[in-house]
């Protein structure tokens, strides 16, 4: 098993007459982890839902495994969504919750999740109503993670987790990812801490995609540039500046657009250090520009 | 770690040949795993199997089936003879360009290399936990 692939052509999808989506075009290969990310309102859950055929679009075409995922049953017990709200049966305990799953899911593997509800110390005679917030994310990522699914979403799931518990799920996700490999799609707005993970970035903004493209190449679009300020003024002369920062005479300069890896290179050999664009600074500046051209 | 604008495949292919150049990795070492980098480095396990690609391409690591990636006998001589080739166009040009630039002669430098060869201490890398 190596995960279904998602394909959507011209996807569209609106509420009453508030358009969630428009023209999404877009291809997700099969056992990669993917990276979903927007601003709140940018349409990623309503495009999940979609893909998990809680949702029909009202336009263009989708494709799970090359299948219409639209109450198709054989493809919608090997795709699952979790969000933050659970979809759990709430006045029912955990391991009531466990057993409807491994009725629900093909490839549920009970064990698994029991041994890591012991890691996560969640007492499987609660009910979900009785959990904290931190607990019932930690349950979500569980469902998620022992429901194997070829296809699994998780939409923020990790929100509600406190920071040893959000380490604890990544590195249960990556482990599980290289022993069960599948498609995985990561939402998220805590991108430092998924960034490393993704292979694939996806971008909507407005209900638009606004890029998807392989992480490895989103890093090239950019770069810091820090050393003395007369040098590093010199060097970005020409090139989309986003943010300068100055401590005493150095300067660090975040440049944008198709960079000429010469000119970094000339950089370098003047002592200037070239670094990475962090991908959450690529995010707010592509997101930020965008609203400032709409409005 | 991977603060480099370089894909971090190559920052990580960089690392393990950073060790097997100073030892920290010998000839027959198994390396991590490609998961245990992954949980290690919170990174992609496909990341890691790219570096891994590119080290077994390169004659550093070599596969053993169903046990893991080792460091290839003779791992650190031909990287270390393919380092020596580039080693005066990389490290020694642009310190004669700088040190015209700054008005010292070559005399200053080699008297400061005979200098200073003894005293310098061995290059060590950042991370030992590749073993």
């Amino acid at each position: 098993m190596t995960g279904y692939a998602v394909h959507t052509e011209a996807l569209g999808l609106s509420y009453g007459r508030t358009p969630a989506l428009t023209a999404i075009t877009l291809d997700l290969a099969p056992g990669r982890i993917h990276g979903l990310l927007g601003r709140n309102g940018a349409g990623k859950t309503t495009l999940m839902s979609v893909l998990a055929s809680l949702r029909r679009a009202s336009e263009g075409t989708v494709r799970v495994d090359g299948q219409d995922p639209f109450e198709n049953e054989p493809v919608m017990e090997n795709v699952c969504l979790i969000r933050e709200s659970g979809d759990l049966l709430t006045d029912e305990k955990l391991t009531t919750n466990l057993n409807f799953l491994e009725g629900a899911r093909p490839r549920f593997d009970r064990a698994y999740a029991e041994s890591l509800m012991e890691d996560f110390r969640l007492n499987p005679r609660k009910k979900p109503q009785a959990l904290s917030r931190g607990q019932s994310s930690a349950f979500g990522a569980i469902v998620g993670l022992a429901s194997r699914a070829p296809l699994t979403m998780f939409d923020e799931v990790h929100l509600g987790m406190d920071a040893p518990s959000r380490q604890r799920f990544y590195d249960e996700l990556l482990r599980e990812f290289a022993e069960h490999p599948r498609t995985i799609v990561l939402s998220s707005h805590l991108i430092s801490e998924i960034e490393h993970m993704l292979e694939t970035v996806t971008i909507l903004h407005e209900g638009r995609l606004l890029l998807s493209g392989e992480a490895d190449d989103l890093h090239s679009r950019g770069a810091t540039l820090t050393g003395p300020t007369a040098v590093v003024d010199r060097h970005v002369a020409g090139l989309q500046v986003v943010g300068t920062r100055d401590l005493g005479p150095t300067r660090q300069a975040t440049v944008f657009g198709e960079l000429d890896e010469s000119a970094l290179a000339a950089a370098t050999s003047e002592g200037l250090q070239v670094g990475a664009v962090p991908l959450q600074d690529l995010f707010i500046h592509l997101t930020d520009t965008q609203t400032e051209e709409v409005s | 770690m991977f603060e480099g604008r370089d894909p971090i495949y190559h920052q990580i292919a960089e690392a393990i040949r950073g060790e097997v150049l100073s030892g920290a990795l010998e000839e027959e070492d198994q390396v991590m795993s490609t998961t245990q980098y992954a949980t290690t480095y919170r990174i992609n396990p496909a990341t890691a199997a790219k570096a891994f690609a590119q080290l077994v391409d390169e004659g550093v690591l070599y596969k053993r089936r169903g046990v893991g990636m080792f460091v290839a006998p003779g791992a650190a001589e031909r990287l270390r003879a393919e380092r020596r080739q580039a080693f005066f166009a990389e490290w020694l040009d642009p310190v004669i360009r700088e040190a015209r630039l700054l008005g010292l002669s070559i005399t200053d430098l080699t008297d400061y290399l005979t200098t200073h060869a003894d005293s310098t201490p061995a290059a060590t890398t950042d991370t030992e936990e590749g073993r």
